[in-house]
C-alpha cells in the first residue's frame, strides 16, 4: 500500500490562499465570451485576479482557457462582456496595457535568428527601454534562468527546459505588474519542471501576479492560491485548491485495481464509500478514512487486484464536476 | 465597458495597431543579419552577372537602341538603368515573402512580437523597412558599378537611389501583403511566376515599341516597367514631368500595400 508524498502536502501548506480583494483586480471579467465563426470557445465567465496572487486557470484542452489568456493578453478581440485588465480596455489600449505584461506563450516562439543573450536584449528594446537598461536587465535574467553560461549560443541549441526558462526571463524583461503563462511546463521532464516551479515561487514571493494556465493538477496545486476549473467554455467551480477538494471531494480516496475481463462489484463497494467512480481501469471510492473502508471492504470478500489509499485531489475534483478524468 | 463599434477610420487602422516603434524591427533585423551577411552580399552579384553576360556578351551583337530621348544608346547604357530597376525589385519581394512567411508561419516571431507594446503596423513598417534597405544597398552598388562602368551619363542619375527605395517599399509592401495570404511554401512558387515574367518581358532587356499596341497596355500596367522607365530617364538625363506620373504609381503601391499588410497581420495574429 502506497502513501502519497507528505512532502507535497507541507509544500501546499506553506503557499497560503490570499483572499481577493474585490473591484481591486487586476484582470476583471463580466460575461466574458469569445466564438471563432460558430463555435463558442469562451461562453461567458466572471474571473477577477488581485494583486500578488497566482490565479490558475484549469481544465483539458479545448476548454476555453488559452482563448481566455489570449484576451487577457491584449491580442484577441473579445466577442462580448466585459474585460478590464491593468484598469483597461484590451480592444483599445492593447500596447499601452502589453507595455506592463509579461507573456509566456504555450508554445516558445523565441527569436532563432538571435543569440540567447540578443534575445533578452531586443526584446527589451520593443518595450521601449534603453540599450544601456536591457544590457544590465539582461545579465540579470540570465542569471535568474540560469544561463549565464549559454549567453552567447543560438536559441537552436537549447534544451527544452532552458528555452522554457529563457522564455520566461523574456516575458520579465519589462518587470511586469501581471505575468501570463499559458501551460508553462507542458512537454517537459520532471526534473526542469520542478526547476520552472522554484523560478515561479520565487517571483510570487517578489509579489509578480501570474495567471497559469494548466491541464496538469499537481502543477495547480502546488503553484495557485486561488483558481478555476474550465470545462467546455464555462467555469464550472472556482476557489483555492483546498477549498475545491473539501468543497468536492472526500479527504482521502481508495483506488481499487480489478482485472479486466472482471468488472468491480459497484453494489459491493458502494456500501462503503460516499461515492464510487468507475474508470475503464478501476474503482475510485471516496472516503474519510482510507485505511478503514480497505480494510471493510477486504472483510465483505472483495479481491482487487491491488488497493491504493491516497489523499484527494484536483484530479478528483474535477472528476466529479465534469464526469471525465482530466489528461489521458 | 462593453465591446464598441469600430469606427469608420479603423478599417484602415484600428486601435492599438502602431506603437511608432518600428524601427525597432530594423534593429532586430541588423542584428540577425550580423551572421547572414554573406547571402546579403549575394544579392549585389546577379544584377552585374546580367550586365556582363548581356550588356558586353549581347550587346557586342545587338549594337545601338535608341534612348528614351530618341539618342541612341549602347546596350549596356540601355539595359543597366533595367537591370537598376529589377534589383530594387528582387531585393525587396524576397526579403518580403520569404524571409516574412518564415517569421510568420515557422519561427512565429511576430506572435512574440505581439506580446510587446508593438502593433501590426509597427511590424509591417518594420520589415517593409529592412526590405526596402536591402533593395536600397542593392541599388546604390549597382549605381556605383554602372557609374564606373561610364554607364551614367546624366546627373539626374543621383535621383535614381531614392527612386530605387521607393520601388523597394512599394515591392516590399505588396510582398508582404501577398505572403499574408500565402498557406505553405509551395506558394512561393507563384512569386517567381509574378517577378521573372515581369523581369524578362517589362522592358528591362529591348524597348515597348517591340510589341504590338495591345501588349503594350498589358506591359504599362505593371510596376517593373514604371520603375524601368524610371532609371532610364533618370541614369541618361532624359528627364519629363510624365515621370510623375510613374513615381504615383509607386506612391499608391506602397501605401495599398502597408494598409493591406497590417490588416492581414490583424487578421491572422490578433484573432
Amino acid at each position: 500500500m502506497l502513501r502519497a508524498d507528505p512532502a507535497v502536502d507541507e509544500k501546499l501548506s506553506g503557499c497560503p490562499d490570499s483572499v481577493p480583494v474585490m473591484g481591486e483586480g487586476l484582470v476583471r471579467a463580466r460575461g466574458l465570451r469569445k466564438s471563432f465563426g460558430a463555435f463558442e470557445a469562451v461562453r461567458g465567465i466572471d474571473v477577477e485576479v488581485a494583486p500578488g496572487e497566482v490565479f490558475g486557470f484549469l481544465g483539458p484542452n479545448g476548454a476555453g482557457k488559452s482563448s481566455t489568456m489570449r484576451m487577457i493578453a491584449c491580442v484577441s478581440p473579445r466577442s462580448a462582456g466585459e474585460l478590464v485588465v491593468l484598469g483597461g480596455d484590451p480592444d483599445r489600449e492593447g500596447p499601452r496595457i502589453r507595455a506592463r505584461l509579461g507573456v509566456v506563450p504555450q508554445l516558445d516562439n523565441l527569436d532563432a535568428e538571435l543569440s540567447v543573450r540578443e534575445n533578452l536584449e531586443m526584446y527589451g528594446r520593443y518595450f521601449g527601454l534603453s540599450r544601456r537598461h536591457v544590457r544590465t536587465k539582461a545579465t540579470e535574467l540570465l542569471d535568474f534562468a540560469q544561463l549565464t553560461e549559454r549567453a552567447g549560443d543560438k536559441v537552436d541549441a537549447l534544451s527544452g527546459g532552458m528555452k522554457r526558462r529563457l522564455t520566461i526571463a523574456r516575458a520579465l524583461v519589462n518587470e511586469p505588474e501581471l505575468l501570463l503563462l499559458d501551460e508553462p511546463t507542458t512537454g517537459l521532464d520532471p526534473q526542469a519542471r520542478h526547476l520552472l516551479w522554484e523560478r515561479l515561487y520565487r517571483l510570487k514571493g517578489e509579489g509578480v501576479t501570474q495567471i497559469i494556465t494548466t491541464h496538469y493538477m499537481d502543477e495547480a496545486e502546488q503553484l495557485c492560491d486561488r483558481l478555476v476549473v474550465m470545462d467546455g467554455g464555462v467555469i464550472v467551480a472556482e476557489g483555492s485548491p483546498a477549498e475545491l477538494i473539501e468543497r468536492w471531494s472526500t479527504r482521502e480516496v481508495l483506488e481499487l485495481r480489478f482485472p479486466s475481463d472482471l468488472p468491480p462489484p459497484v453494489w459491493e463497494l458502494e456500501p462503503h464509500a460516499e461515492r464510487v467512480e468507475l474508470l475503464p481501469d478501476r474503482a475510485l471510492l471516496y472516503v474519510a478514512d482510507g485505511d478503514r473502508a480497505q480494510t471493510a471492504i477486504h472483510a465483505a470478500g472483495v479481491r482487487p487486484l491491488s488497493a491504493l489509499v491516497r489523499r484527494s485531489s484536483l484530479e478528483d475534483v474535477f472528476l466529479r464536476l465534469t464526469g471525465r478524468t482530466l489528461v489521458d | 465597458m462593453t465591446a464598441l463599434a469600430p469606427r469608420p477610420w479603423e478599417w484602415l487602422l484600428p486601435a492599438g495597431s502602431y506603437a511608432g516603434r518600428s524601427r525597432m524591427l530594423l534593429l532586430r533585423s541588423a542584428t540577425a543579419s550580423r551572421r547572414t551577411w554573406p547571402a546579403i552580399l549575394s544579392g549585389f552579384a546577379e544584377p552585374v552577372f546580367y550586365l556582363l553576360a548581356m550588356g558586353t556578351g549581347l550587346g557586342a551583337l545587338v549594337g545601338t537602341l535608341p534612348g528614351p530621348d530618341g539618342r541612341p544608346l549602347t546596350y549596356a547604357a540601355f539595359i543597366a538603368p533595367g537591370l537598376l530597376a529589377a534589383s530594387a525589385m528582387n531585393g525587396a519581394v524576397f526579403d518580403a515573402t520569404f524571409n516574412v512567411f518564415f517569421k510568420l508561419r515557422d519561427s512565429r516571431l511576430y506572435e512574440a512580437l505581439l506580446a510587446t507594446p508593438l502593433g501590426p503596423l509597427d511590424i509591417a513598417l518594420g520589415e517593409i523597412g529592412w526590405a526596402l534597405l536591402r533593395g536600397g544597398l542593392y541599388a546604390s552598388g549597382f549605381l556605383t558599378v554602372m557609374a564606373v562602368a561610364g554607364l551614367i551619363t546624366s546627373p539626374w542619375a543621383l535621383l535614381a537611389l531614392p527612386v530605387a527605395l521607393l520601388v523597394a517599399f512599394a515591392f516590399a509592401a505588396v510582398g508582404m501583403a501577398a505572403t499574408s495570404y500565402m498557406r505553405s511554401w509551395q506558394d512561393f512558387d507563384l512569386v517567381t511566376l509574378a517577378v521573372l515574367p515581369m523581369f524578362l518581358f517589362g522592358t528591362t532587356f529591348y524597348p515597348l515599341s517591340v510589341y504590338p499596341r495591345a501588349l503594350q497596355i498589358v506591359v504599362e500596367c505593371l510596376p517593373l516597367f514604371h520603375a524601368v522607365e524610371l532609371m532610364r530617364g533618370l541614369t541618361t538625363g532624359a528627364v519629363h514631368l510624365g515621370m510623375l506620373g510613374h513615381l504615383a504609381y509607386f506612391v499608391v503601391m506602397a501605401l495599398l500595400g502597408v494598409t493591406f499588410a497590417a490588416r492581414r497581420l490583424r487578421v491572422l495574429l490578433l484573432r
